[in-house]
């Protein structure tokens, strides 16, 4: 069942029709309570290849930590990502979203909320877990949740520009992840230094701030991006 | 090691990408013509045909 | 389209304008594009014989590197080339949108190639030099991880454009995707930059040192300069090429296939 935009001038206004669309989307994903656990089992799995793969030895597991836990964040964000415009895309909403009166910067953006709250958030709350299992040292551990908090966004908005490309192909899933993945070098670069700095008590904070400039630029220009995307794809 | 083989393999290299990126287009445009060419004969024909 | 041609005051403003608006109709730049690109390939073989000239038979060998130093003549400016290209590729994509002259997305698209073989030409640069000069094949300092980055950016934007069917929203999906690509060039390559300053491997840059003897200097930017030449008479070639097949039953196409004939 597809609730759609409820009727009224709630909707009429931009906020009412931006909380609207992240109502519904979100109804829609606890509807599917099991698909909502995959990028979270996704995540949990690879991580846990890593010891196996590599040994466990402690000091190994601690030095690429920081790498790890955001790669594996990383390759979890991607393939929660087709997901964000699938199944809207697949019956035809999306085309009544390109075609309503709301403007469909907007609507991208309140999909991306939804992809985060959803796909990037619990990433953020598993963080802890995830660094105790890779013996991230403890003095890292705030910095690494700040960056997965202040990082995880920014996948979701950059992802959804190559998701807004990618949705119209039959493979579409498979060349978002080449397409994204240059794009999310600079963010895998910026976070992971400012974890390492924190685990050798170096100054962090610059990094911090730069991934906090990063994201304030992503959600006013990824928006826009997403919305040119999606109207070429669906032309 | 004498770095000289390695010299001219990379520049032979460089060169054959080169001269490869120069001529293709030049191998396209004669398909092209030629293309249009026949399609330019078969109009034709179906013109004389119908006249 | 553009729509302010031909009413402006002054006869100056109006040339260039115009020069501009013609430029969009594509018999009108099949023909000049044809006239051009002779004296294109003349400036790139004089240009390049004069740069290989001075400095493969001149110029002197680097006291550090040897006489591999010499790659660099043809080696760094095809580095410089194709982050030209790449962004000449997402300015074309921010004409297509402004202009909306055909020939800029016929441009576009034939860019995207050439500068992906030039890249990947430099790539195997990479290796054959690597040998003997750090000992292994590849090692990920700043320029050659950037230069990775960027080829898989390349490989992106042609995987999107031949993943889409109908020519024209697989050239204006490829375009958007150059030009988010291209915002992001910058911050990719200092981001790599820094990065490799934070892990301090011990690279050898390929010049050499800090300072460049002006001997060496003057071939490498003459070879610079040659490469553009020859990028220019290639892109206008292709793009001719594309025109030829995309306006397939236009009457100027059959009038330039006619021409050929005789």
């Amino acid at each position: 069942m597809n609730p759609g935009l409820p009727a009224g001038a709630a909707a009429a206004s931009l906020r009412g029709a931006f909380f609207a669309l992240v109502r519904r989307d979100l109804l829609l994903a606890f509807r599917r309570r099991t698909e909502l656990l995959f990028p979270v089992i996704f995540l949990l799995v690879v991580i846990s290849l890593f010891p196996l793969g590599i040994g466990p030895s402690p000091q190994l597991l601690a030095r690429i930590a920081p790498g790890v836990i955001w790669i594996a964040a990383l390759l979890a964000t991607v393939i929660s990502l087709d997901a964000l415009f699938r199944s809207d895309f697949e019956d035809g909403t999306l085309e009544q979203f390109v075609i309503s009166g709301h403007p469909l910067t907007l609507i991208a953006l309140a999909k991306i909320a939804t992809h985060w709250l959803v796909a990037g958030l619990p990433i953020v709350l598993l963080s802890p877990l995830l660094a105790l299992w890779m013996n991230l040292p403890l003095e890292s551990l705030g910095v690494m949740v700040l960056t997965l908090l202040l990082g995880t966004p920014i996948l979701s908005l950059i992802g959804s520009i190559g998701v807004g490309l990618t949705i119209s192909l039959k493979r579409g899933g498979q060349l978002l992840s080449l397409l994204v993945f240059p794009l999310y070098v600079p963010i895998l670069i910026i976070a992971t230094a400012a974890v390492m700095a924190a685990a050798d008590s170096l100054p962090f904070t610059q990094f911090l701030g730069l991934l906090t400039a990063g994201l304030i630029t992503s959600v006013t220009l990824a928006p826009f991006a997403t919305a040119a995307a999606l109207k070429i794809s669906l032309s | 090691m004498s770095h000289t083989p390695f010299i001219w393999a990379a520049y032979t290299l460089g060169a054959v990408v080169l001269l490869w990126c120069a001529l293709a287009p030049l191998a396209r445009k004669r398909t092209a013509i030629r293309d249009i060419r026949r399609l330019i004969q078969l109009e034709e024909r179906t013109r004389d045909s119908d006249s | 389209m553009n729509t302010n041609t031909a009413t402006q005051a002054t006869p100056r403003k109006n040339a260039f304008l115009l020069f501009i608006h013609k430029l969009g109709s594509p018999p009108w730049f099949y023909d000049f594009s044809g006239k051009l690109i002779p004296w294109l390939w003349l400036a790139f073989a004089l240009l390049a014989a004069w740069g290989l000239y001075l400095g493969l038979v001149k110029g002197p060998a680097d006291y550090l590197q040897g006489e591999s130093v010499r790659i660099m003549y043809i080696h760094v400016p095809s580095a410089w080339m194709s982050m030209l290209i790449y962004t000449s590729n997402g300015h074309h994509g921010l004409h297509r949108a402004g202009l909306a002259h055909p020939h800029h997305g016929s441009a576009g698209d034939e860019q995207r190639p050439g500068g992906r073989r030039l890249h990947a030409g430099r790539a195997g640069h990479r290796f054959t030099l690597g040998g003997p000069t750090w000992g292994t094949y590849w090692v990920w300092d700043a320029r050659l991880t950037s230069e990775l980055v960027l080829l898989f950016l390349y490989l992106g934007v042609m995987g999107l454009y031949s993943a889409i069917d109908e020519p024209r929203k697989a050239a204006r999906a490829a375009c958007l995707l150059a030009l988010v690509g291209l915002v992001n060039l910058p911050i990719i390559h200092f981001s790599v930059k820094w990065w490799n300053t934070l892990h301090q491997p011990n690279s050898i840059s390929i010049t050499g040192g800090s300072s460049i003897d002006p001997s060496m200097l003057w071939p490498l930017l003459i070879m610079a300069v040659a490469v553009k030449f020859y990028y220019a008479a290639n892109l206008l070639t292709r793009t001719r090429v594309r025109l030829l097949e995309q306006d397939l039953r236009k009457g100027w196409v059959r009038d330039v296939a006619r021409e050929k004939a005789k």
